[in-house]
C-alpha cells in the first residue's frame, strides 16, 4: 500500500512537461478544500497538467491494473492453471473486438455510460466460453491445451480487430493506438466508469478466495469439502471477465499484467488466495503505473504503447513460467 | 443412513450402474469390490452427490442426496478420494484447516473451538512435528495422511474411501485403515470403502458389497459372501477361501492356472 503510494508520487512527479517535484505537489496540496486557491502561485496550464492529465491517468492505470491483476489471479485460481491471465485466454481480445466496435462505429453512448464494457461483457464472456470449447473437444482441460486454444482464438480475434479498425477511415491513428493499450488522453470521466466495477469486483473476489484455495485440490475434493463448485466458477469467470472487459475498454489490450502480478504475489506471500486476491489488486496498480511512467517518459515526447511496455516485461516471464510448469510436469511424471 | 434406489447411471449411452439398490446403517464399516471399471468409484461418486443418477435416487438420512446444500452435506459427508492430496503449496496445518471449510465463515475463520479440533486431529494422526512443512515437500505416506487427517477435521458422520490404500506399502495400508477402523468404532463413524484388496477388505469391513456387470452381485458379511464360487464369477479367477488361522476371517488364496516348473515337478514325482 505504501509502496503503491510511493510509486504515485513518483510517477506524478515524471512527464513530458518538467515540472519540479515541488510545484506538482503544491498544485496538488492546494487542491484539497480547505487551502487557498493555487491559480495565483501557478501557470494555468501547469495546473491542468497536473491535476486534470496526469494525475487522473495514473489513478486510471491504478484502477486498470488492479482490474487485469484481479482477473488474472481469478483465472488462475478457478482454472487451476498458473498460465491463465485475461490477454493468453484470449478474453482481452474478445472484449477488445466488442470495444473496437462499439467505437469505431460511434455507437460509444448507445446505451448511456457503460454501452461499451457491457458489450466487451458480452464478447468477452462469448470468447471465454468458445476457448473452453475448443480446448475441451479432446476430453479434459489440460493446462496448455487451454492456453493453445486461447492464443488461436486471440490471434483470429486480433485479425477482426484489426479489420474492424481498418473499414473505418478517419479514427485509425488513436483506434490503433487504443489497441496495443495506452493510458493517454483519457480523464476523470474513465475514472468514474471504471471504479464501480472494482468496488463491486473486489469484494466478490476476496469472498470467493477461500473457495480459490480449496480449488487446488481439484473440482471434486473442492466439491467433497463443501463448496458450490458451478456457482463458483460461474461468478469468478464472470467477473474476471467483467473486470477485463472495463479495463480493456477503457486501456485496450494491455498484455500479460493478470498472469506476472499474481505470480510475483505468490511468489512473496506463498499459495493463500485470502492473500493473494487483495495483494494482486495493489500490485496491478503498482505494476500498472510503473509501465506507464516508462511508456510515455523513455521516448519522451513520444509515447509507446503501454501494452508494448507491458508485452516487454510479460512475455519472457510467460515463456519463463512454461518452462518450469514443463519441468514440474517431466519431475512428476 | 444411506440408501440407494434403483440406481442407474449411463454416461454416453453406456450403462455403468444398473438398477443398484441397498442400504447401509450407520456405524458399520462397508467395503465396496469388484472388478476393474465396474463402476465403484462412480458408485462412490452418486453416494458422495458430485455425480447424479440417470434414474433412482440416493438417500442420506432419508433424503435425497441432491437436495442438500453442498455445505450441509459436507458436515455430514467426507470423501477420501484416490490417489490422495495433490502435490499443493500450503503447508499440514493449512490444508488440514480447509477441512473445517463447511463450518467457517467467509473470511476462512470459525468462531469456536476449531482450532483445537485440529491441533487434536494432527496429533491423532502422527503429524506433530510436520504440520509446518509443506504439502509437495512429503512422501506419499505422510501425504496420505494428511488427506485423511482433513478429512476428519471435517467431522463427517459417513467417511467415504476410494481404494485409500492404493501406492501405499502394506505397513502403510495396515496403519491407515487402522486408524479409519479406530476413529469409526470412537465415534459411531459410518465407513464405506472401495477396496481392491479382498483380504484386507474382509478384514474390516463389516459386509461386503459385490458389484458385477454394474449391478449389485452380493450384498453381506465376508462369512457369507466370501467363497470360490463368488470369485470365480465376479472376478473370473480360481481361488481357495480359507479361515486366517487367528482372526477366523475368510481369506483368499489364488490358485494360478500355469504353474512353475519346479511345482510341475513335484506334482509328477506324486505321481
Amino acid at each position: 500500500m505504501l509502496l503503491l503510494l510511493a510509486s504515485i508520487v513518483v510517477s506524478l512527479s515524471i512527464g513530458s512537461a518538467g515540472l519540479p517535484l515541488r510545484d506538482v505537489w503544491g498544485i496538488l496540496i492546494h487542491q484539497l478544500p480547505w487551502m487557498p486557491s493555487a491559480d495565483t502561485k501557478w501557470d494555468a496550464s501547469d495546473i491542468v497538467i497536473v491535476t486534470q492529465l496526469r494525475l487522473s491517468r495514473i489513478i486510471l492505470g491504478v484502477l486498470v491494473g488492479a482490474c487485469l491483476a484481479l482477473a488474472g489471479a481469478g483465472f488462475q485460481g478457478v482454472l487451476r492453471n498458473p498460465l491463465a491471465d485475461p490477454f493468453t485466454l484470449g478474453v482481452a481480445s474478445g472484449c477488445s473486438v466488442g470495444a473496437a466496435f462499439m467505437i469505431v462505429f460511434g455507437l460509444q453512448a448507445v446505451l448511456g455510460l457503460w454501452t461499451v464494457p457491457l458489450v466487451a461483457f458480452v464478447t468477452g464472456m462469448a470468447t471465454l466460453l468458445a476457448v473452453f470449447g475448443l480446448s475441451r473437444a479432446r476430453g479434459g482441460m489440460n493446462v496448455e491445451t487451454l492456453i493453445l486454444s486461447g492464443v488461436i482464438v486471440q490471434a483470429f480475434l486480433g485479425a477482426v480487430v484489426s479489420f474492424i479498425v481498418m473499414m473505418s477511415q478517419d479514427v485509425v491513428n488513436a483506434a490503433m493506438f487504443w489497441l496495443m493499450g495506452s493510458l493517454s488522453a483519457r480523464s476523470w470521466e474513465h475514472v468514474r466508469l471504471i471504479a464501480p466495477f472494482l468496488i463491486i469486483g473486489l469484494p466478490v473476489m476476496i469472498r470467493y478466495a477461500q473457495h480459490l484455495n480449496l480449488f487446488v485440490f481439484g473440482e471434486r475434493h473442492a466439491a467433497h469439502l463443501g463448496v458450490n463448485v458451478e456457482r463458483t466458477k460461474l461468478i469468478v469467470l464472470v467477473t474476471c471477465t467483467l473486470l477485463t472487459a472495463v479495463a480493456v475498454s477503457i486501456a485496450g489490450v494491455v498484455g500479460f499484467v493478470g498472469l506476472v502480478v499474481p505470480h510475483l504475489i505468490r511468489l512473496l506471500v506463498g499459495p493463500d488466495y485470502r492473500i493473494i486476491v487483495p495483494l494482486s489488486a495493489l500490485g496491478g496498480g503498482f505494476y500498472m503505473v510503473w509501465a506507464d511512467t516508462l511508456a510515455r517518459t523513455v521516448l519522451s515526447p513520444k509515447e509507446i504503447a503501454l501494452g508494448i511496455v507491458t508485452a516487454f516485461i510479460g512475455a519472457p516471464f510467460f515463456a519463463y513460467l512454461l518452462y518450469r510448469h514443463k519441468v514440474q510436469q517431466g519431475g512428476a511424471a | 443412513m444411506i440408501e440407494a434406489k434403483a440406481v442407474s447411471l449411463a454416461i454416453a449411452g453406456r450403462n455403468i450402474l444398473h438398477d443398484v439398490h441397498f442400504e447401509m446403517e450407520s456405524g458399520a464399516m462397508y467395503g465396496i469390490i469388484g472388478p476393474n471399471g465396474v463402476g465403484k468409484s462412480t458408485l462412490l461418486r452418486l453416494l458422495s452427490g458430485t455425480e447424479k443418477p440417470t434414474t433412482g435416487t440416493v438417500l442420506f438420512a432419508g433424503r435425497p442426496v441432491s437436495g442438500y446444500k453442498r455445505k450441509e452435506l459436507a458436515k455430514q459427508v467426507a470423501v477420501l478420494q484416490q490417489g490422495g492430496l495433490p502435490a499443493v503449496g500450503f503447508t499440514v496445518r493449512e490444508a488440514v484447516r480447509m477441512g473445517r471449510f463447511p463450518y467457517q465463515n467467509w473470511l476462512g475463520e470459525e468462531p469456536h473451538a476449531g482450532e483445537q479440533f485440529i491441533e487434536r486431529v494432527l496429533a491423532d494422526m502422527g503429524l506433530r512435528g510436520l504440520e509446518d512443512r509443506r504439502v509437495d515437500g512429503l512422501s506419499g505416506g505422510e501425504r496420505q495422511r494428511v488427506a485423511l487427517a482433513k478429512v476428519m477435521a471435517q467431522e463427517p458422520e459417513l467417511l467415504l474411501l476410494d481404494e485409500p490404500t492404493t501406492y501405499l506399502d502394506i505397513g502403510y495400508q495396515i496403519q491407515l485403515l487402522d486408524t479409519v477402523k479406530r476413529w469409526q468404532a470412537e465415534r459411531r463413524l459410518t465407513v464405506i470403502a472401495v477396496l481392491h484388496d479382498l483380504n484386507l477388505a474382509a478384514h474390516y469391513c463389516d459386509k461386503l458389497l459385490i458389484l458385477r456387470e454394474g449391478t449389485v452381485e452380493a450384498f453381506g458379511s465376508p462369512q457369507k459372501v466370501m467363497n470360490s464360487e463368488m470369485i470365480k464369477r465376479v472376478f473370473d479367477a480360481n481361488a481357495v477361501i480359507l479361515p486366517h488361522p487367528e482372526t477366523g476371517v475368510p481369506q483368499l488364496l489364488l490358485r494360478p492356472e500355469a504353474m512353475s516348473s519346479e511345482q510341475r515337478i513335484r506334482k509328477e514325482a506324486k505321481r
